[in-house]
């Protein structure tokens, strides 16, 4: 059975994108394939791994466990949003500075998820931070780095 | 993924007409957190897990069915008279994060944030993890502890179930095809109450239960404690004896009492435990939440005189 595309416009970084999408596809399909942003990756699939967190109207989801046509009007961030004139964000930058990138994979969720943290809580110790990236699952096990950068871009660090 | 309809009702009645035009071929999406899930494993021919969603008919279905922004569902928290009303589209982070769910019913709480992770709360509703039915869901036993009554809307008219004939086996609950759930209702505790919750798993996040149970000990005797993950439902437990509400009780006599709980369970063994560790732990669990609510309960009871 082939369903008609579901009309759409959601602004993604900035950008307004009225487009159609078919019903079945996630809101990270469309991202990837569609709109050409592929930072935000396809892991597991099932919201255990963190890897397509974006942020949509202000909350960090699983952009693979969501129909793209859920997103109909919202305001989405993906990791490709966050630099501002060529400048990465803080929690690019203490990524890079901290060794939080091995790999590499991982490291688009990671950075959106720790960007919905520091959102929220400013200040978190490293406990919260462990839990507010426990979302998020880095298979080089290069969570030490990540920490120390989430904590960097806290101004809980000396970069 | 499967090849469905996307349908996004403005109001009921739309949606009671879509629900009867599709019948058991629809799915309502509220979190979606569990049904793109399970829709994704029956695309890829992964034999779905027996419960949630009425499980293998899941290759079945021709329409998903958004009901994230039907206003007429409700997705606030809010007390009205001696309830407080937990609309089905609220979702788990604000419902973890709501002040009166924190004051009333703190193991609704830890419950909730155990859910999945941040990403998946963040879209998660509770009307959702109830509805799945799976037996291992997490805020169910706290739900059950806390009388929670499920208010159900379809087009001729609402009706309210108490959770705990809510279910019916895994996947499968009293909702019929053309309802909808509109709200969870709590009534708000009238005498003093300590309730804990807990849970086993094999890692620490991001894993179904094992098992994972809740209690609620009122002042005036009444124990009450869910159980998930030891049955084909989640089944509510009641002593009224009123001797697990009283700190003076000895051990052999609660010994007693926690092991006649338990006596409905009929475990399994599965891929995440035996059947024989399931129930050596039920009865540690329970009675290592029983310690905890019954601390809560003198708590409360102190600071109430």
């Amino acid at each position: 059975m082939s369903a008609p595309g579901v009309s759409i416009s959601i602004h993604v970084n900035g950008e307004t994108h009225s487009i159609s999408v078919q019903p079945h596809h996630t809101l990270l399909q469309v991202l990837r394939y569609d709109l050409g942003l592929t930072g935000s990756k396809k892991c597991c699939g099932e919201g255990e791994c963190g890897a397509c967190t974006v942020i949509l109207d202000g909350r960090a989801v699983n952009s693979c466990l969501m129909l793209a046509a859920e997103a109909d009007g919202s305001n989405i961030v993906t990791v490709e949003g966050l630099e501002r004139d060529g400048q990465l964000s803080a929690v690019q930058r203490a990524f890079l500075d901290r060794g939080g990138v091995q790999c590499g994979f991982c490291t688009p969720g990671m950075i959106m998820a720790a960007e919905y943290l520091l959102m929220n809580n400013p200040h978190p110790s490293e406990e919260e931070i462990r839990e507010g990236l426990s979302g998020n699952l880095c298979r080089c096990t290069g969570y030490q780095g990540i920490v120390e950068a989430v904590q960097e871009a806290a101004g809980e660090k000396q970069s | 993924m499967l090849r469905f309809e996307y349908l996004r009702p403005a109001t009921l009645s739309e949606l009671f007409e879509q629900l009867q035009h599709y019948g058991p071929t629809a799915r309502i999406l509220a979190g979606g957190t569990d049904l793109l899930v399970r829709l994704q494993h029956a695309s890829n021919g992964v034999v779905p897990v027996p419960t949630g969603n009425g499980g293998q008919e899941l290759n079945q279905v021709r329409a998903v069915i958004d009901i994230k922004r039907l206003e007429e569902i409700p997705a606030s928290i809010r007390r009205e008279k001696q309830h407080l009303i937990i609309g089905a589209r609220a979702v788990m982070t604000d419902i973890a994060g709501q002040s009166d769910v924190q004051k009333f019913f703190p193991a609704l709480v830890d419950a909730v944030r155990v859910v999945g992770s941040i990403q998946i709360r963040n879209r998660a509703t509770i009307a959702g993890n109830i509805c799945n039915a799976s037996p291992a869901a997490d805020t169910i036993p706290a739900l059950l502890a806390f009388d929670a009554v499920v208010v159900l809307r379809g087009p001729s008219g609402e009706r309210r179930v108490p959770l705990r004939d809510f279910f019916l086996g895994p996947g499968r609950t009293v909702r019929e095809t053309a309802e909808v759930v509109i709200s969870v209702e709590l009534p708000l505790p009238v005498v003093a109450v300590g309730s804990a919750f807990g849970r086993v798993t094999r890692r620490k996040g991001v894993d179904l239960a094992t098992i994972n149970l809740a209690c609620a000990l009122y002042e005036n005797g009444r124990a009450l404690f869910g159980y998930g993950a030891v049955g084909p439902t989640p089944i509510l437990a009641v002593d009224e004896s009123g001797r697990l509400c009283d700190p003076s009780v000895g051990d052999p006599e609660r010994e007693e009492h926690l092991a006649k709980l338990i006596e409905r369970a009929t475990p399994i063994s599965d891929v995440r435990s035996g059947e024989d560790y399931r129930r050596a732990m039920l009865l540690t669990m329970t009675r290592r939440i029983h310690r905890t609510a019954l601390d809560a309960l003198v708590t409360s009871q102190k600071g109430e005189s």
